[in-house]
């Protein structure tokens, strides 16, 4: 079980937390015009990559915080944890 | 009654107490702190099992967890337990232990019929030889390998027992109390680290209560008892035994299986029979030792052979005999030891050491002694069948492959030492690449993945000296750094026995023309032969090599078999062990019980279980309960004898013709506030949000980004920031976190702030023609005409003295209102519309009737808006907007959500106007139709329409506008049903909604 480092409430327990998948996908902006190869990559492509990824996680049982994230796919390795609004180098 | 294995004296048993038991019927005695194991053996019992493919006699091998042999099925506290390890169950009044795996019984197995058989049992044998005919597989070839597979019987009894989950977090956690843990554990606890420190036995110390060696002038033991006293009086220390760390995760996370009481005969009601440690340790100690490895030779599994380590450990904690005429076969000096022990408990070992004459002190000692060594020397062959009588033993020459002399000796027990193997199962858990150490013929850890660090003999350190060394600066060090203090201690003085250099000899050759089972795997009978036979068809990855032979894949997880299996394979091949590599190590280390997986989660407590504040009523008012994800919802109240049919058409019928009330309180409800909230709204919701007045509800369908519905529900303006969203109680979770989503994530820049109210609210409907006539004598003061109080209206207003929320809303499709007040005042609020509604004929009605009313209406719900529908499916296309954008609208220009066939959501009747549809039929143009029959589409909801007085479902079809007055087949493998249905509009009751408006 992983131990994920909520920005918001310290050091809790993967239970708390519900996977929210790519944190780097951006949301076309609303109210624009978007292709379709846009959109459908928004909706529907995403990597699967081997190593370090940027996701969501929300604290669901906790502070109910959307949080970042980095981690490594393969070894499970969390490097960085921040808040939506920072970013992770 | 004599146990005539029993030494006098010896042992840390409690000789006062005496405890009686029974094996295969045979009633028995043994002493507090005996395993089933040791009273065995005292009673001169060693045959206690069949193997597992040729049921060949098995006695026990080891004296704890690496038994491979000694699996029994036990009851005790009245259940029975299949596969308990012998070697490490306690024993306690009243236990009944009997053999596995054998028929009629454990002397004398038909199965045994296999081990003469074996020529037909070879390696691989299960995937040739069960090939052909196909049609065997069910009922001939499954049934007997799963009756031939069979170890122990499970228990079809419910478990009554209690088990336990703990969580715990520690600075250091050390799995093991031999030498090394003790010291690590002292060392971080002086540093004022919190600790935990585990062992799997029942008694403290590892091979400090064994081996001969002296610390500080203490006896290994005696430093032991000291220690642990020492760190059970720190505040800052956790110290259990009978506790297994059997499995390493990810983030340092361990968990523990604790046996609470198994080894009580009476505990407290409460007390849990196991518990389960989830530990995040900041630093973990694996101080698991080692397990010494045995050497293949000719028939070694017969009963009366053990490890020379356990026949030690058998004398000296549990004062037991392993026999009085031994052989000791090693290839190195620890057996020694054992063959001294003997010695001064008056029994005359041999000695046969693989190695050539040469000394050191053991072998000085037991020289000095007059004790037979016989070097160059090893057992070809065990004799006996159900227990050891004699052994072929043979004169190895200078290279060891063939023999100079071979002649047969007397013997009652062979103890045998192949060196030793350390434990890295856990490191390996952990994630730690290990790497071969040539000295000591075994794989050691070595780059480590997590906050772990193997010490002692786990880590391949032999010698006492080296252990205690290694514990101390480990356990100081890694706790000075989380703590920030070192404390000074002083290493002890240490007196042990110098070990020689071992004999890197590991199977006894065979003479020619004899051709005895030389086993590897004990457990799962895999022997050199069949190792050899995996190698020439062409297996070479060790990992199939494992799954080919079962070498290593039984419950005891290879422990005494793994090393040797390797080496056998890198002779083979001409490969050095490193470069065969070896197998996974996978958790848990030892079986565990599946109580314990699952702990106090069973029955009630699987989940929590969500009432609503009127729970109480519906429960003296003889309501059938149905699960709504954790809720209980009343389904329906019984009257009478009434069955489900009949009650919810009644209840139904009754809506429909005065007046029910239903308890809406599980609906979810979401607090939205803020100024741009009617914004949000309209970027969530399909429909226009913007211009809803204050005071009014409007009904809302939200998509995900892909354009599949989401959810639906109303929404009602309460004020001008101020919003209160409804959703279905199913994805009440789901939308919340989607609101919370967009909110964080997408457009932080809108001012909005939500939050679940669903508990806050206690709910219920009021529907049917008479509703208003009831809402009315329910607000007295209050004008609840149409004019007043429209459809989609909403007002508050005090309810007797409490204030209240009431929406014009309607799900039933009759004119209808929600009334929510405060959840502590639902009790009050229910009550008193049981009292008004009395002279309107008001009934309370459950979710089935409530299910009847909205299908018939033509409603959608949950069976609906399944996930593959977009909202022109379901009718719904009116409620999208084409002005605005909102989450999901790019998705719905799509070409397949566009075609004319598309799915759509119709009604259906049965052609006899009786037959009820079950929902998920499918619906075909021809019954009779072969297989694959194209399928049109499917029956999502099924009710009985109170209305027109017969069945109705809705239905989504492929092209089903289209489809109205057609008919059709709904056909139910399932139910083998098959009705002729008639294809209609879905809404079958009050299609132009006058109702609701009333």
């Amino acid at each position: 079980m992983l131990y994920i480092k909520c920005p918001y409430c310290g050091l809790r327990a993967q239970k708390e937390f519900s996977y929210g998948g790519d944190a780097t996908v951006k949301r076309p902006n609303i109210n624009e015009e978007v292709s379709s190869e846009d959109w459908d990559n928004f909706v529907y492509m995403r990597k699967s990559p081997r190593g370090k990824h940027i996701e969501l996680w929300q604290h669901i049982a906790g502070c109910r915080q959307w949080i970042k994230v980095q981690r490594d796919t393969a070894t499970h390795e969390i490097f960085q944890t921040a808040k939506v609004t920072e970013e992770i180098r | 009654m004599s146990q005539p294995f029993r030494l006098n004296k010896e042992g840390l048993i409690n000789r006062n107490k005496k405890i009686s038991f029974t094996f295969n019927g045979k009633k028995l005695f043994g002493y507090e702190g005996d395993t089933i194991a040791s009273a065995l053996i005292a009673n001169g019992i060693h045959l206690v099992g069949r193997s597992f493919k040729y049921h060949r006699p098995r006695g026990f091998f080891g004296a704890g967890v690496e038994e491979p042999n000694a699996k029994l099925q036990v009851e005790f506290n009245g259940h029975s337990e299949p596969n308990v390890n012998a070697t490490e169950m306690e024993l306690v009044e009243g236990l009944s232990a009997t053999s596995q795996n054998c028929w009629p019984s454990v002397n004398f197995d038909i199965g045994a019929i296999n081990n003469f058989l074996k020529m037909f049992f070879p390696a691989g044998f299960y995937y040739k030889t069960f090939m052909w005919p196909k049609s065997f597989w069910y009922k001939i070839y499954e049934p007997f390998i799963r009756k031939a597979a069979g170890l122990g019987v499970a228990s079809i009894e419910k478990d009554k027992e209690r088990y336990e989950h703990k969580f715990e977090y520690c600075d250091l956690l050390v799995t093991g109390s031999g030498p090394s843990g003790l010291a690590s554990a002292y060392a971080a606890a002086k540093n004022g680290a919190k600790v935990i420190l585990a062992e799997d036995k029942p008694r403290f110390g590892g091979t400090l209560l064994t081996d001969d060696v002296s610390i500080d002038n203490l006896s290994g033991k005696d430093w032991a008892e000291k220690i642990i006293s020492e760190l059970k009086s720190m505040p800052n220390v956790t110290v259990k035994n009978r506790s297994q760390v059997f499995g390493y995760y990810d983030h340092n996370m361990l968990v523990m299986f604790e046996r609470v009481s198994d080894h009580l005969e009476k505990k407290s009601k409460f007390t849990p029979r196991q518990r389960l440690w989830y530990i995040r340790a900041k630093e973990t100690i694996l101080s698991t030792g080692s397990i010494e490895r045995p050497i293949v030779f000719g028939n070694n599994d017969t009963p009366g052979i053990f490890l020379s380590a356990a026949a030690k450990e058998y004398m000296k904690v549990y004062g037991v005999l392993v026999g009085k005429k031994p052989l000791v076969f090693t290839n190195n000096d620890s057996a020694y030891e054992t063959a001294l022990e003997f010695k001064k408990n008056n029994v005359e070992p041999i000695i046969l050491d693989t190695r050539e004459e040469h000394s050191s002190e053991l072998i000085d000692e037991a020289k000095s002694k007059g004790i037979d060594i016989r070097f160059s020397h090893g057992v070809i062959v065990a004799n006996g069948y159900k227990k050891v009588k004699s052994a072929k033993i043979g004169k190895l020459n200078k290279d060891k492959n063939s023999f100079e002399k071979i002649e047969t000796i007397e013997c009652d027990c062979i103890c045998v030492s192949g060196f030793w193997t350390p434990s890295v199962h856990l490191a390996s858990q952990s994630g730690n690449k290990l790497k071969y150490e040539d000295k000591i013929d075994a794989f050691i850890p070595d780059k480590k993945k997590q906050h772990e660090t193997s010490v002692g003999a786990a880590n391949g350190s032999f010698t006492l000296e080296e252990s205690l060394k290694n514990g101390f600066e480990n356990g100081s060090n890694l706790s000075a750094k989380i703590t920030d203090t070192k404390t000074e201690i002083a290493i002890p003085n240490v007196n042990e026995k110098k070990y020689g250099t071992h004999d890197k000899f590991w199977c006894m050759p065979l003479p020619k023309n004899e051709n005895p089972k030389r086993f590897v795997d004990f457990q799962n009978d895999v022997s050199v032969s069949d190792i050899e036979i995996a190698l020439r068809e062409g297996y070479r990855s060790i990992e199939h090599v494992k799954r080919y032979t079962t070498l290593g894949m039984a419950t005891d997880q290879g422990r005494t078999s793994n090393l040797n299996g390797l080496q056998l394979v890198s002779n083979i091949e001409n490969k050095i062990v490193p470069e065969v590599g070896h197998t996974t190590f996978r958790p848990p280390f030892t079986p565990i019980t599946i109580g314990t997986i699952v702990g106090r989660e069973v029955g009630m407590e699987y989940m929590p279980t969500r009432k609503t504040p009127m729970h109480e009523w519906h429960e003296k008012n003889n309501a059938v309960f149905v699960d709504a994800g954790a809720w209980k919802r009343p389904r329906y109240y019984k009257q009478g004898n009434e069955t489900l049919f009949e009650a919810s058409k009644r209840e139904a019928k009754n809506v429909r013709e005065n007046v029910g009330i239903c308890d809406v309180t599980t609906l979810g409800k979401i607090d939205i506030k803020g100024p741009d909230a009617a914004e949000f709204l309209n970027r969530v919701y399909t429909n226009a949000w913007m211009k809803l007045p204050v005071g009014k509800a409007r009904y809302g369908l939200m998509l995900r980004e892909d354009g599949i519905v989401m959810d639906d529900g109303t929404t009602t303006r309460i004020s001008e920031n101020h919003y209160h969203m409804t959703t279905t109680t199913a994805q009440a979770a789901n939308v919340l976190s989607h609101l919370e989503y967009y909110l964080q994530i997408v457009w932080p820049e809108l001012n909005v702030n939500v939050v679940s109210t669903t508990e806050q609210w206690a709910g219920a409907a009021i529907a049917g023609p008479k509703s208003r006539d009831m809402l009315s004598k329910l607000y007295p003061d209050l004008d609840v005409s149409n004019d007043a109080l429209p459809f989609m209206g909403y007002k508050e207003a005090e309810f007797f003295g409490v204030p209240s929320r009431i929406f014009r809303i309607s799900f039933s499709g009759e004119l209808a209102y929600e009334i929510n007040v405060k959840s502590d005042n639902g009790m009050f609020m229910w009550e008193k519309m049981m009292e008004v509604g009395k002279e309107f004929g008001n009934q309370p009605y459950g979710t089935e009737a409530l299910s009847t009313l909205r299908i018939e209406m033509g409603h959608v719900a949950g069976p609906e808006l399944d996930g593959r529908t977009i909202p022109s499916d379901v009718s719904l296309n009116g409620l999208v907007s084409k002005k605005k954008d909102f989450i999901g609208k790019n998705s719905l220009v799509r070409e397949a959500f566009n075609v004319e066939s598309r799915q759509k959501i119709v009604g259906l009747i049965p052609i006899d106007r009786k037959s009820s549809i079950p929902e998920g039929s499918h619906i075909v143009q021809d019954q009779n139709a072969k297989l694959p029959n194209p399928k049109l589409g499917h029956v999502s909801s099924s009710c009985w329409s109170v209305e027109n007085n017969n069945p109705f479902s809705l239905a989504i079809m492929k092209d089903g506008k289209n489809m109205i007055g057609k008919k059709f087949f709904a056909v139910s493998p399932l139910k083998n049903k098959s009705i002729e249905v008639e294809v209609i509009s879905s809404h079958y009751v009050d299609p132009d909604g006058k109702r609701v408006r009333s």
